[in-house]
């Protein structure tokens, strides 16, 4: 029969397709190796090149492959020296770093002043393309590697020398007394001499100082690491190791933790959060992180950056209940803002529970009065612009406008999705925003100057809302020259105070991070960063 | 039937050209992928002019699209922005799709036939009036709530399977996600068959077949069922290409790290080359799969010829 002969053929093409494919895989199991944490990640967007991470998919590996000059404790955010024996300056504008004697990387190789040098030029050079360069902008130099327009000029910053195999001097073009505590952002990690000579084989599994080594690393997949021999810090690991696991999707590995396939949760949906403690019979914790959000006026439209529209924007940020959005919306996973900085900073380090006052305050009424003074709202009406494809804003947006709405008594405020988070930023950064926007930033380094310097300079790198003032430039720069913490921090704090004045972004909130984990694994915590501290988790 | 086939296969030209402009043009209506690289941070315009340039963006459309398709022609697809390669990503991807389709593909053919089958041959009756409510039920939820619940259910409360499918795929972890991929398909395929078989039953040759004194199992399987797949095959062939594509949400749901977890983050970065190249090769399963249901037609119906 000519029908069944092809039949049977047809079959024995699926067969051979069925087969063929199953050589693929098959071999590796989802069992729980003896004494590794298990743990959730996504896919970086970058290559692992320390200058070149800016997320968190990324950051979470840095954070344990790399030791900076200078590591930030998990409890209070205090920076302690490292990889780095002394930090010493005299004018607060030139640096001499020495490195510990005897450190190595991962691969055996011996970590140098020449290390850091040469990381930092590498992440600094225009043509290397690395996200995080402007971290390097202060160096004395960066502008010849790193033009605005045009080709470098020079291939190294003039600001960096290597004195000898473990010391090296850093002039920065203006004072900054903090300078050595921002060292713990892992743009400023050191890289072995592989970096550079095998740069293909160093990305497909990235060799650090730090106290775990990658063994495996399939990309889209899964990581391996175990701790590294050559670390001698005071983050030695105390578990045989983490996998990370790539998930697409939180609810997966919700699913997962509670089968016993997960060991670490780190971003938990947040339709499990209401009831994350009794799944997890309390395996759960909610740390304050150094994220904050906030709604941002662009101060270049007339609308909004004319005169006496800074009461407009205090009286909407006084119709907007913190409290109740905070509790009902993010079930307590953030904490209404009092400041412009987050509450990980500690009162030492410049965050204050009343600088915002009043003005971060529920107050229908003071709110309705503002805004009559300062003229109302531009045409009766604003939207909120937010993306709407990742972080589900859309949930807080509305409920802010609903606050705004009820506590003015008209339809003002209503929400304005946006497509994508990559059309959002360009609306942003090429200033065609008309209305407010929300604003997320994250801290780079535990010190209040990333948190006002960066966002409210005049010009400054991720100054969104166009806000310019010179009073608070010069309190910045004041501030950032004071050797002296506590009158340092005053100084900042007084700049904070005029933000407080002019509101060019009304602060919303500051973000916790939560972590949920199994019963196979004990003493998991947060770090400021919202990364799982892992060299201490221990497993049973 | 070779002329035929030669035909069809240069036919699949124009098709191609067309799918990966109009995708690579939809893609690129997005807007400019490098800001969204930089966060909530505003990017430093120098360094973001320089990645423009390293992609290839700072030119006009056609010209990117002209830059594309010439790598593409010496088998290069261009890179994801992470550096890799996605060709590499295909290699990865497209295997592990794969497998899971012809779980899918199996569940939804044998269950969704005999399913048609049992339905047709006893019209109107319990099991009939079964399968209808059955197929209904499976037509009308969503994927995303049976693959969710299903998840919960048998993986998380009765810990009969794992939650999420590792590294590798291995063919025991995808069956809960093939039966998820294949609900909706496997409630057409039992429609389809109960039709076809419910009206060829009471055909002419079947009561010839019956009245020669076949036995009931040949004359089910050598007439009844052979005459009533054509449908079927169409539907099933069609749905290969429909399974691989459509594996987006149920690969999200089971984190199966196949061409759905690559689309996604590929359409989440906005970054051509992965879109075009895997919905590229989508197009070409589609068309292939098109292909061999009319090849398939003449083996089941020799009436039919092509030339």
């Amino acid at each position: 029969m000519r029908g069944a002969k092809s039949a049977t053929m047809v079959i024995g093409a699926i067969a051979i397709a069925l087969t063929a494919t199953a050589c693929g895989g098959g071999s590796s199991s989802n069992g729980a190796e003896d004494g590794v944490v298990r743990a959730w990640w996504g896919d970086p967007q970058n290559p692992l090149e320390p200058a070149n991470t800016n997320e968190v998919n990324g950051g979470k590996v840095l954070d344990m492959i790399f030791s900076d000059l200078k590591e930030y404790d998990p409890k209070n955010s205090q920076a302690y020296l490292a990889s780095a024996d002394s930090i010493t300056s005299t004018d607060q504008q030139t640096f001499t770093i020495k490195v510990k004697p005897g450190l190595k990387f991962s691969d055996g190789t011996p970590v140098t002043a020449s290390s850091f040098v040469d990381a930092w030029n590498y992440g600094a050079l225009l043509t290397n393309t690395q996200k995080n360069a402007s971290f390097f902008s202060n160096i004395d130099g960066f502008s010849q590697v790193h033009p605005d327009k045009g080709q470098p000029t020079a291939k190294t910053m003039s600001g960096l020398k290597v004195v000898d195999n473990l010391t090296f001097t850093v002039k920065l073009t203006q004072k900054f007394s903090a300078w050595p505590d921002s060292l713990g952002y892992k743009a400023f990690a050191p890289l072995p001499k592989s970096f550079f000579t095998d740069h293909a084989k160093w990305i497909a599994q990235p060799v650090g100082d730090g106290p775990y080594k990658v063994v495996s690393y399939t990309k889209g997949q899964s990581m391996k690491l175990v701790p590294n021999p050559y670390y001698v810090g005071q983050q030695k690991p105390k578990n045989k190791g983490v996998l990370l696991k790539v998930y697409t999707d939180e609810n997966t590995a919700y699913a997962d933790l509670q089968a016993g396939q997960l060991d670490v949760l780190d971003s938990i949906p947040a339709s499990d959060i209401p009831h994350v403690k009794g799944d997890m019979g309390g395996r759960y914790l909610n740390l304050p992180a150094g994220i904050n959000q906030a709604l941002s006026f662009p101060l270049n439209q007339k609308t909004w950056g004319a005169s006496g529209m800074e009461k407009v924007r205090q009286g909407i940020s006084m119709a907007i209940d913190r409290d109740s959005i905070t509790k009902k919306i993010f079930q307590g996973t953030r904490s209404p803002a009092t400041d412009f900085t987050a509450p990980v900073l500690g009162t030492a380090g410049g965050y204050s529970t009343d600088i915002c006052g009043d003005v971060c305050k529920y107050n229908p009424t003071k709110a309705k009065e503002l805004i009559k003074e300062g003229g109302g709202i531009p045409g009766g009406k604003f939207t909120i612009s937010y993306n709407a494809d990742t972080g589900s804003h859309k949930t807080w947006v509305d409920a802010v406008c609903n606050s705004v709405n009820n506590a003015l008594g008209t339809q003002a405020c209503v929400g304005n999705p946006v497509g994508t988070f990559a059309d959002f930023r360009n609306q942003i950064t090429t200033k065609q925003m008309i209305n407010p926007f929300r604003a997320g930033w994250q801290m780079d380094y535990p010190l209040i100057d990333d948190f006002l310097a960066p966002l409210w300079g005049t010009n400054a790198s991720s100054n969104d809302s166009q806000y310019t003032n010179p009073d608070f430039d010069k309190l910045i720069s004041q501030a950032e020259a004071e050797p002296d913490k506590a009158k340092s921090v005053a100084l900042y704090q007084q700049a904070e105070k005029l933000l407080v004045k002019d509101m060019p972004s009304i602060p919303l909130w500051s973000q916790n991070g939560g972590v949920a984990w199994s019963d196979r694994v004990s003493d998991v915590t947060e770090n400021p960063f919202s990364y799982p501290v892992f060299y201490n988790i221990t497993v049973k | 039937m070779g002329r035929y086939v030669i035909r069809r296969l240069l036919q699949m030209v124009p098709v191609f050209i067309g799918t990966t402009l109009l995708i690579f043009v939809m893609v690129y209506a997005l807007g400019d992928p490098v800001a969204a690289m930089f966060g909530d941070r505003a990017p430093d315009p120098a360094t973001a002019a320089q990645i423009r340039h390293n992609l290839y963006l700072d030119h006009p459309l056609w010209q990117q699209y002209l830059h594309y398709m010439q790598g593409i022609f010496s088998g290069d697809f261009g890179t994801a922005f992470d550096g890799q390669p996605v060709t590499q990503l295909m290699s990865s991807a497209f295997p592990v799709t794969l497998r899971l389709t012809l779980v899918a593909f199996a569940i939804e053919g044998i269950i969704g036939i005999a399913l048609g089958l049992l339905a047709g041959m006893r019209r109107g009756r319990f099991a009939d009036t079964g399968v209808l409510g059955f197929t209904l039920l499976m037509i009308s939820i969503p994927v995303f709530v049976t693959g969710y619940l299903l998840q919960y259910f048998v993986a998380v409360k009765w810990q009969l399977a794992n939650p999420a499918v590792a590294d590798g795929a291995p063919f025991g972890d995808l069956i809960l996600p093939g039966i998820v991929l294949a609900g909706v398909s496997l409630a057409y395929v039992a429609r389809l068959t109960r039709t076809s078989v419910a009206e060829n039953a009471r055909a002419d040759y079947i009561r010839t077949a019956v009245a020669k004194g076949m036995p009931r199992r040949r004359v089910i399987s050598a007439h009844l069922l052979r005459n009533s797949l054509i449908p079927v095959v169409t539907f099933l062939g069609t749905d290969i290409g429909n399974l691989m594509a459509g594996a987006v949400v149920t690969e999200r749901i089971f984190n199966v790290k196949g061409v759905g977890f690559q689309l996604y983050q590929g359409i989440l970065r906005q970054n051509p080359p992965t879109v075009v190249g895997f919905v590229t090769i989508l197009v070409l399963v589609f068309l292939a799969a098109n292909l061999l249901v009319d090849l398939l037609y003449a083996v089941l119906d020799p009436r039919i010829r092509y030339a």
